[in-house]
């Protein structure tokens, strides 16, 4: 049998399991990642990975997980996938145990779970506080036993710039570039799969790393692919604000007690530990007796903000709160939390065991992505496949804490066999196509190098790109007015006009990092507006997509799905019904 | 910049790996809680040296800002750290930013770090599971084992402790201490420790465990405290041991 060849494009979790599943189908891979794969955006990942193993006697079940991950995401989900998803978690946490991650243990050996948002269960495994890093190494161990065996090629070090098409509009292979020589190069495959992340940097600050622009999705979405469900952007509730980047403090530090307040008199200068209880106002727990500190994401975040900008309480009148750890033993910090509370130390010199942490909301995920079906992780271009953060399926309108790492190896496990499955299938493989498709898709991105770097002009990429986050920080995340928004399109089509005239500082053509930048950031301000038009034609408030002018949820005119195409240059949003089949959609009260 | 405090900052330069180095030097103004990252930041946006010559942006790696990834080591003030968590408050001025020296530049900050992947392929630092099939759980391990071993499983690959090796030079490719902190790791998990010789079999090897001259800067510089010097301590252990005895009684 002819084995087909796949690529794959990013290795995060998503990317890494997908390969491993694909190797170990003896179709050989190509692994293509701008950072070495052990450098991926997954090691931020923190407090843990969601499965429902009712280890604790508390009658957990993967059909709760399933209603709490549904009813969590505002019954956006389409909900057979995410049942499979929660249905086969128990499995995946047994393979990452048997792949060697370090998770936490009990006393008779077993792994450990703790409490997250949006759930009443202990139902998280993690490892420490670097539940993300432990799971994407171990992953990445197993794909380097097979780069090991000759059945995975990496290329690290360069980056998608786009597929190619055959003239039947199937993928055929993908162009990349390579961040060294800045080298463009196609290379064929029967198919491909996308597993490249999140898009934080749309936000300018967030707490995405750097190689998370949404570049490939925004390409992809620029030849065909459909993006779903853009406008859904989760702001985690607790991040330290920087002005490189906004540090997470995980979840977990709440699923472990950690507790969230500000001082009850406005513009109260004392120090935190100075304050009695009496004094102090615990708002989740006053707010949302049931759940407490552990209200799902998107709560918790309009909770921050209606404290510091309604009712005027931030700290010392600052933009922050008081997340809260000093009422836990030393001892059991770290051991559960270390890697966060290290974080914190080294960032701002302060010990958190010692005092309250200060934080604030910060952009930390998308929902949406691109769109794919319910069963394989196709999209709607034949051969492209996508799995992960970068694709828009079982989180709704809000992703509840530790679904993430779930999502990704739960994705790249389906996505990499459907690959191979179909790729197996074609009459005919990638070598069949005309060398001049190649080079045509070829001369294309070199043509788009050229003009970046001959153009003239006086804008400065960085200062654009600057300019779109702060736009869409301010207006495109969690109170969100039609008027503001509409602003926030117009301003994104005035960037894409002065990008036009952008003047790279860098014109070399040798690991040229400012080409590439500006490459990244065309990309960005089309996926900016694709956001941006979701979320201004969505009157309605649906977990992280909160207009305080349609403040309710309406699901005789969008519980549906918003799904953007690319028409000749045009971004034209389409709707389909969600699959509501499992569970009927009820109000979602915490 | 008449009233706002400014700093200075300088870079060693290198266009290509071919190119000769030079130094530049930087004015730039001061915030709060700035990092090196920042200081990079605000030169790509305005490259012009501070005695008004208009440069490039300069070239470094870095991804996650928060010392997790191990993109970003480079030597600043003379010792190999994380840029990302190098606060410009906490540096002397002015602060000289050079690119790691033992392993080859690409290009300015931005060095070739392969070789410590190539090394973790050499000493197999995998777990061999049968297949991603239902299988089953992993093994128990008590408490105190995770313990001991999560630690070890924090290295970022950052190659800072081979920055400060002296046995790592033009004329010795000692494998380092992270790589040999790694054999130590899938040795002790119960799995690994299946096929513990083959790994020691290849941390004897040429450039192995056996060149440390126990200098114990690496233990001093790792920027995730990991017990270094104790790893590299208990791998000579079991070589000797199975050296000795052979892996099957050993």
């Amino acid at each position: 049998m002819r084995q087909p060849r796949i690529i794959i494009v990013g290795g995060g979790l998503a990317g890494l399991m997908a390969a491993i599943r694909v190797a170990e189908m003896g179709a050989p891979v190509d692994l293509f990642s701008i950072v070495p794969v052990k450098r991926s955006h997954s090691v931020c990942a923190q407090g843990g990975i969601n499965a429902a193993k009712n280890t604790k006697g508390e009658g957990d079940s993967t059909a709760i997980h399933l209603d709490d991950t549904v009813y969590g995401g505002d019954f956006l989900a389409n909900q057979p996938p995410v049942k499979a998803m929660c249905d086969y978690a128990p499995h995946l946490i047994d393979l990452l145990d048997r792949m060697g991650v370090m998770f936490n243990r009990t006393g008779e050996g077993l792994l450990d779970y703790r409490r997250f948002g949006g759930t009443l269960y202990n139902r998280t495994a993690f490892a420490g506080a670097t539940t993300g890093q432990q799971i994407l190494y171990a992953l990445d161990e197993q794909v380097r036993r097979f780069e090991a065996e000759g059945k995975v090629k990496k290329y690290e070090g360069w980056t998608f710039l786009s597929a190619v098409l055959d003239d039947a509009g199937n993928c055929c292979g993908i162009c990349a570039m390579d961040l060294k020589s800045m080298e463009v190069r196609t290379f064929p495959a029967d198919a491909a799969i996308f597993c490249t992340g999140g898009i934080g940097a749309i936000f300018g600050r967030s707490t995405n790393s750097v190689v998370c622009t949404g570049m490939a999705q925004s390409a992809l979405f620029q030849q065909g692919v459909d993006y779903a469900n853009g406008e859904f952007i989760q702001v985690h509730p607790t991040a330290i604000p920087g002005e490189d980047k906004l540090r997470l403090m995980s979840e977990s530090a709440r699923g472990e007690g950690g507790r969230m307040w500000v001082p009850k008199r406005a513009g109260d200068t004392r120090e935190p530990r100075s304050i009695p209880a009496s004094e102090r106002f615990y708002f989740l727990e006053e707010w949302y007796p049931k759940y407490g500190n552990l209200v799902p994401r998107d709560v918790a975040t309009r909770a921050i903000h209606k404290t510091v900008f309604e009712l005027k309480l931030g700290i010392g009148g600052e933009p922050a709160v008081y997340l809260d750890l000093t009422h836990i033993p030393r001892e059991t910090l770290d051991r559960k939390l270390e890697g966060i509370l290290e974080i914190y130390e080294k960032f701002l010199g302060v010990d958190p065991r010692e005092e309250p942490m200060k934080v604030f909301p910060g952009v930390h995920y998308t929902m949406g992505g691109i769109w794919i079906d319910n069963n394989n992780q196709a999209t709607n271009v034949p051969g492209i496949y996508a799995a992960g953060e970068c694709e828009y399926q079982y989180h709704g309108a809000n992703r509840l804490g530790a679904n993430s790492l779930l999502s990704c190896i739960w994705g790249g496990r389906v996505a990499g066999p459907a690959a191979v499955k179909y790729a197996r299938g074609l009459d005919k493989g990638a070598e069949a196509v005309d060398p001049s498709v190649f080079e045509r898709e070829r001369k294309r991105q070199e043509g788009i190098n050229e003009r970046l770097v001959s153009q003239q002009g006086a804008e400065n990429p960085i200062t654009i790109w600057k300019e779109m986050g702060a736009w869409m920080t301010e207006h495109v995340t969690v109170m969100r007015y039609n008027k503001n928004i509409e602003q926030t399109d117009s301003k994104l089509q005035e960037l894409q006009e002065r990008f036009k005239r952008i003047n790279l500082s860098d014109r070399t053509k040798w690991s040229n990092q400012t080409l590439a930048f500006a490459r990244e950031l065309e990309n960005m301000l089309v996926l900016a507006r694709v956001i941006t038009l979701g979320a201004l034609a969505r009157n309605e408030s649906r977990g992280a997509h909160y207009k305080p002018d349609f403040p309710e949820r309406d699901d005789k005119n969008w519980l549906k799905t918003t799904r953007a195409h690319w028409d000749n240059g045009r971004i034209q949003l389409n709707y389909e019904p969600v699959d509501i089949s499992l569970i009927p959609p009820r109000a979602r009260k915490y | 910049m008449a009233n706002q405090k400014t700093f200075l900052v300088r870079v060693k330069r290198q266009a290509s790996p071919k190119e000769a180095p030079r130094w530049e030097e930087f004015e730039l103004p001061w915030r709060p809680h700035m990092n090196i990252i920042i200081v990079l930041r605000d030169i790509a946006e305005r490259p012009v040296t501070r005695d008004g010559q208009t440069t490039t942006p300069i070239t470094y790696d870095s991804n996650c800002l928060e010392e997790v990834c191990g993109s970003c080591a480079m030597v600043i003030n003379g010792r190999a750290r994380m840029a990302c968590s190098s606060l410009v408050d906490k540096l002397e001025k002015p602060i000289r930013i050079e690119p790691m020296t033992k392993f080859p530049v690409v290009r300015d900050l931005a060095v070739d770090r392969s070789s410590m992947f190539e090394n973790l392929k050499r000493m197999k630092a995998w777990i061999p599971i049968d297949g991603t099939y239902d299988l089953g759980e992993g093994p128990r391990m008590a408490p105190a084992a995770q313990e001991k071993a999560y630690p070890l499983s924090r290295c970022i690959t950052c190659g800072n402790c081979l920055e400060v090796c002296p046995q790592v030079n033009e004329n010795n490719a000692f494998v380092g201490a992270a790589i040999i902190s790694q054999v130590r790791l899938f040795n002790m998990h119960p799995t690994g420790a299946m096929h513990a010789h083959e790994r020691l079999d290849a941390i004897m090897g040429p450039n192995g465990v056996a060149d440390c001259a126990n200098a114990q800067n690496c233990v001093k510089t790792c920027p995730k405290g990991i017990p270094l010097t104790e790893s590299i301590a208990e791998v000579n252990r079991q070589a000797i041991r199975q050296a000795v005895f052979g892996w099957l009684i050993g």
